[in-house]
């Protein structure tokens, strides 16, 4: 066999192997969403929205862990956005080429990906040791801890696409720059915003770890902020390593309806973004 | 005549002061990025102290862990984690490797928009489900199939026999790596993705020029030319692996102690602290399993800072990670 024909070999078999590669990846992703929809869909009824959590045993729902999940992760992007766009508003107009932005940005890379778990010791030590409980605000704040770098990092990417001539002709008309940012460069900014916040949203729906030992768990119907609160996550993984055969279900349940909701999110954030600019959203 | 008193208004000092109040909320909230990571570190430092006072540099060396007779050490959850996260690197980067190469290479344009979103799908699958796909669908199969192949026909080896010993649990340190490979591959693959799309066209069209074959150019002129891209890509795969608490806590057995074999049950930090953390007594329990979560935090802190340095230094260069 001469060389150039040994050599075509090698680039046939290697490319293949990179097409079974990605059949591979995309393998997981089928075999974990078949899974998850033939489980859950068995699990699902309407008892799931109308009832709350069950002992062992009997009959019951998942709505007072929906209710938590909702309210925590809601509390947690209303708390963290804003912050997060206020950040991000500093790194893209007021410090943009500061020294201090340089660190911010980098620090910020760095807690996006740190493990969420490590989140969940800090707001344990930081609120619930003072306060003496565990409870929902302290859920939500950890789950803010969360969406704060993943907004600072989106709303950045977004403000910095809206061109510098906007900026000048409003300083032109005599704005301040505080007025520039609120009425010229976020309304041009909104769905690049939006997509950023929605990415949160959907990054900390799925968050159980912060949530462990904050929120806790709750087997009854709560609606005070200031005591522990069911969610969807932590009753999954409570559910799941039982040995009951109506808790399992619920939790297979449970988890179909949060990835359905991440899904959602992810799709719309992508659509959302789509339509304001060339360049794709991450998931990160 | 108006426009010369314009400079005197009322309105242009309340514009002033607002601009005042808002750069400073905003310059507030950049700070707070800054005082999180502290407080972070801080709080684990303060939570943490009493066990690291107790047992000194003999918490990182201690294999024993009983809540009984107050003995902790962090060996066992350590070697947990630095093994499950290693077998998830060595599954996963070649995986991703072949899947940047094959949507940048070899696969048709209308086909490599849907590939790259369904495998960025898989990142945004919540952790928790990986967790119980992993415990009721993986493991099993893992334990019927898989396990006894792999004992019967590697655990008579010599040498890396060891790795392969013992009964098939299903769960163990080899589950976890595995459940871990799937879940860093988008992450790793996003970012090969983009590195090897920063490859100058030039370059590449060059060595096709040479009559180099379509493998040959990835292999020595893409790959060469976005070694430290790749690199940086891995470490924060690794990095999130090493984090991953969830998904492991499932699958990985729960057992604090440090066998050679693969297939046995074990523990990772972060599946230590998930699983007793609100069960800890006592000061020195808790304060132990805090003490974890900074050796957690400062192992990834290392890494991921090392490979956003790593991406940072070819966003420099000019292709944005």
């Amino acid at each position: 066999m001469n060389n150039i024909s040994r050599r075509r070999i090698t680039a046939t078999l290697a490319l293949g192997a990179s097409g079974v590669a990605t059949l591979i990846g995309l393998a997981f992703l089928a075999a974990i969403l078949w899974t998850l929809f033939s489980r859950g869909i068995v699990g699902l009824s309407w008892s799931v929205f109308t009832q709350t959590t069950p002992a062992p045993g009997s009959s019951g729902g998942l709505l007072n862990a929906i209710y938590g999940s909702l309210v925590m992760t809601l509390l947690g992007v209303l708390i963290g956005g804003p912050i997060g766009i206020l950040a991000a508003t500093y790194l893209s107009e007021y410090g943009r080429t500061a020294r201090l932005s340089t660190v911010i940005r980098f620090i910020n890379d760095v807690l996006l990906s740190a493990p969420s778990i490590v989140i969940g010791l800090f707001v344990y030590t930081l609120m619930v040791v003072p306060m003496g409980h565990f409870s929902a605000l302290a859920g939500a704040v950890s789950l803010a801890i969360i969406v704060i770098p993943v907004t600072v990092r989106t709303a950045e990417d977004m403000l910095r696409l809206i061109p510098q001539t906007m900026r000048h002709a409003s300083a032109a008309l005599g704005a301040q720059p505080w007025r520039t940012i609120t009425s010229i460069v976020y309304p041009a900014a909104r769905s690049g915003l939006l997509t950023g916040v929605l990415l949160a949203l959907a990054r900390v729906s799925g968050e159980t770890a912060p949530l462990l030992f904050t929120a806790l768990n709750n087997q009854f119907w709560n609606a005070n902020l200031n005591q522990p609160m069911a969610n969807l996550p932590v009753v999954i993984f409570q559910f799941a390593t039982s040995p009951y055969k109506n808790w399992q279900s619920l939790a297979w349940a449970g988890a179909l309806l949060i990835t359905l909701f991440v899904l959602f999110l992810s799709i719309i954030a992508r659509l959302i973004s789509s339509m304001f600019g060339s360049r794709e959203s991450r998931v990160e | 005549m108006s426009a010369i008193t314009i400079p005197y208004h009322p309105q242009l000092k309340r514009e002033a002061r607002s601009e005042w109040v808002f750069r400073g909320l905003t310059v507030a909230s950049a700070a707070l990025v800054l005082i999180l990571l502290a407080g972070v570190l801080i709080a684990l430092c303060y939570g943490g102290w009493p066990a690291l006072r107790t047992f000194q540099f003999g918490f990182l060396t201690h294999e024993v862990w009983n809540p009984v007779t107050d003995q902790f050490g962090a060996l066992a959850p350590l070697y947990g984690t630095v093994i499950t996260s290693l077998i998830a690197m060595l599954i996963a980067v070649p995986l991703a490797f072949g899947i940047a190469v094959f949507l940048t290479e070899t696969c048709p344009l209308w086909l490599r928009g849907p590939i790259a979103t369904c495998i960025e799908l898989l990142a945004a699958v919540p952790s928790i489900v990986f967790g119980i796909w992993g415990l009721f669908v993986l493991a099993p199969i893992l334990q019927h199939s898989v396990q006894p192949w792999v004992i019967g026909t590697f655990g008579d080896l010599p040498w890396i026999g060891k790795l392969f010993r013992g009964p098939p649990y299903g769960i163990g340190l080899m589950t976890a790596g595995l459940v871990l490979a799937v879940m860093v591959l988008p992450f790793i693959t996003s970012v090969m993705r983009e590195v090897f799309l920063a490859t100058p066209s030039s370059l590449k069209e060059a060595a096709y020029a040479l009559g180099a074959t379509q493998w040959e150019v990835v292999w020595d002129v893409v790959l060469s030319n976005s070694r430290a891209g790749i690199i940086g890509g891995m470490m924060l795969g690794l990095g999130r692996a090493l984090g991953e608490t969830m998904a492991v806590t499932f699958v990985v057995g729960n057992a604090h102690r440090i066998s050679t074999s693969l297939l046995a049950p074990g523990t990772t930090i972060s599946a230590s602290i998930a699983n007793e953390f609100t069960e800890a007594v006592g000061v020195l329990y808790t304060s132990s399993l805090i003490a974890l979560g900074l050796l957690l935090f400062v192992l990834t802190f290392t890494i991921i800072a090392a490979a956003r340095l790593l991406l940072l230094q070819i966003e420099r260069r000019g292709a944005r990670v």
